[in-house]
């Protein structure tokens, strides 16, 4: 198991280094897409690090993402901070605030939650607009930067790696494992001893931090900026659908379900521009219906069938 | 009799205006097998369950070797030192067998991690004698090796006070055999236990005293051939006309 653990790891790394040449080799619009691609990387595999083992469907991601997308433009906008300084605001705010979710919606499960956070991130996002239309002036903030396309690229593929490194470690931590048993049961979870609040909180509290820190990465890309439009509802749904249809059983997971479906979406997005909710509401039907432990739970399932056959 | 490892004192629950349990007082001795019994209804598990912490008692107080226990929330009191197996088993279904028994002992009242705590598992597995479904999935087990696989979980935390919330409900009669026999194993290890049981046999071949239960009051408290020739136990029971 151990040397299992570490072959893992050491795909991982390979994958990552290969990742770090596509800016030298891909063009312009390719580039772009590559970008889009590792965003999401990133914020699935953190998202699944919460809700992967507990199953507890979170719809905040929209919400993390634009505290730090938001809290960047802002701060160079109206108060001419520096990006950098921003960049170290932002996620510690975001992990606050999803420590903040976190206890309040504690006592909830199932449905409940799905819908409590959902609503959080839509109260976040209203909170912030009207703030930013009555307190501060400007209706839209500019972030520029220095940055180009290929830096934005490394720095996500930089949080990605650092998530992946992360979630491995969890998994093969006494956390992980308490992840997993609250996942199967949370009333035998209190009974074997297993603090569950402080166990669930801390985990969505990185979700909320990785998330936040790539919408802080993600500000360069918009330049121009609306809390309308980094608080997007529609960002949240996309990062349950990629990350269950690859499955959130496995950490690499959610990285076969995103990459093939930001390849599609962005076909979709330019073809048939106003069918996207539509192509979006068919791909959580196939999940529901035939993948609903997703591409990962499909593999591992042809796998046992497979040894079966040779008798094993 | 020597310092009660567990000490209930005049507790009550009440679920608005229903008294589950009602001013109860009991103490459990080391190395003793208490039986907690009475007829459906009369609040044995819900004392199971203020015990354990999955609820908490609306007045008095439980305490484990003078440590309060009636303000903590579960996971604390497992920590200390009571396990707990369920009414309706529960065991964990996309774990295997071993990691079932491992989230006992790595979270319980000893911690035990990586090497120590996978070898522990396994002696505990070995205690219930399911060792060779290791490996298994859980969806392999039969009925009483849930249970099994459920006692052996507890186990692994090495609780102080042992908590089986009527464990060999639902057996057939073979299981049964087995299950009294494991019970009767633990016993003679010199474990403490609080038995919640219907099985008359089971109560007289195994426990040390029972506490008998009747509408959340405490009727009689003895060993067993004491409370279960009592009048009022018998009433309780059967009714006014056997007794």
């Amino acid at each position: 198991m151990t040397a299992h653990g570490y072959q893992e790891i050491l795909i991982a790394a390979v994958a990552v280094f290969v990742a770090a040449f596509v800016p030298f080799v891909a063009d312009g619009y390719e580039l772009s897409i590559a970008v889009t691609a590792m965003m999401y990387i990133a914020l699935c595999t953190s998202w699944a690090l919460f809700s992967g083992p507990t199953h507890y469907i979170s719809l905040a991601s929209g919400a993390f993402f634009g505290v730090g997308g938001y809290l960047v433009a802002t701060g160079m906008s109206d108060f001419n901070l520096s990006f950098w300084l921003m960049a170290a605001i932002a996620p510690v705010v975001a992990l606050v605030l999803a420590g903040l979710i976190g206890l309040a919606t504690l006592r909830l499960s199932g449905v409940y939650f799905v819908i409590f956070t959902l609503g959080l991130a839509e109260m976040v996002r209203n909170l912030v607009s009207w703030i930013q239309n009555n307190f501060l002036g400007s209706r839209g903030l500019y972030v520029l930067t220095d940055f180009t396309e290929a830096h934005i690229y490394w720095m996500l593929l930089g949080i990605a790696a650092c998530v992946y490194l992360f979630g491995w470690l969890v998994n093969r931590s006494r956390l992980g494992f308490a992840l997993r048993i609250i996942g199967n049961d949370e009333t035998v979870a209190r009974h074997v001893g297993i603090n569950t609040a402080s166990t669930k909180v801390l985990l969505f509290m990185t979700t909320g931090f990785f998330a936040a820190l790539v919408g802080v990465v993600i500000a360069p890309r918009y330049s121009y900026i609306e809390p309308n439009q980094v608080f997007s509802p529609e960002l949240s749904f996309l990062v349950v659908i990629m990350a269950l249809l690859g499955g959130s059983g496995r950490l690499w997971g959610p990285i076969v379900g995103v990459i093939p479906f930001t390849l599609i979406w962005e076909f979709v997005s330019i073809q048939f521009p106003n069918q996207t909710t539509m192509f979006l509401g068919l791909v959580f039907l196939l999940i529901v219906y035939v993948l609903p432990h997703g591409f990962v739970g499909r593999l591992e399932q042809l796998n046992r069938r497979l040894r079966y056959r040779r008798g094993d | 009799m020597s310092t009660p490892v567990l000490s209930v004192r005049n507790v009550t629950k009440r679920f608005g205006g229903l008294v589950a349990v009602d001013n109860l007082s009991f103490d459990v001795a080391e190395h003793q097998l208490i039986g907690l019994i009475g007829p459906n209804g009369s609040g044995k598990t819900t004392m199971m369950n203020l015990i354990s912490g999955a609820l908490k008692p609306t007045a008095g107080s439980i305490s484990l070797l003078g440590t309060r226990l009636s303000d903590l929330p579960p996971y604390r009191i497992t920590r200390l030192g009571v396990g707990r197996t369920f009414q309706l088993v529960r065991i964990l279904p996309t774990l295997t067998v071993l990691d079932n028994v491992r989230a006992g002992s790595v979270f319980g009242h000893r911690r035990h991690w990586g090497r120590s705590g996978e070898d522990h598992a396994m002696s505990m597995l070995e205690r219930v004698g399911l060792a060779d479904m290791a490996g298994s999935p859980v969806g392999a087990l039969t009925y009483i090796d849930q249970k099994r696989l459920e006692l052996a979980r507890v186990l692994a935390g090495e609780p102080k006070v042992l908590l089986l919330d009527e464990w060999l409900a639902g057996l057939n009669p073979t299981e049964l055999a087995t299950g009294i026999a494991l019970i009767h194993a633990l016993r003679a290890d010199g474990r403490t236990i609080i038995m919640v049981e219907h099985v008359m046999d089971a109560i007289r071949s195994l426990c040390d005293r029972c506490v008998v239960m009747s509408s959340g009051k405490k009727i009689a408290e003895g060993t067993p051939d004491e409370v279960l020739a009592d009048r009022e136990v018998i009433r309780a029971y059967l009714g006014d006309d056997d007794a």
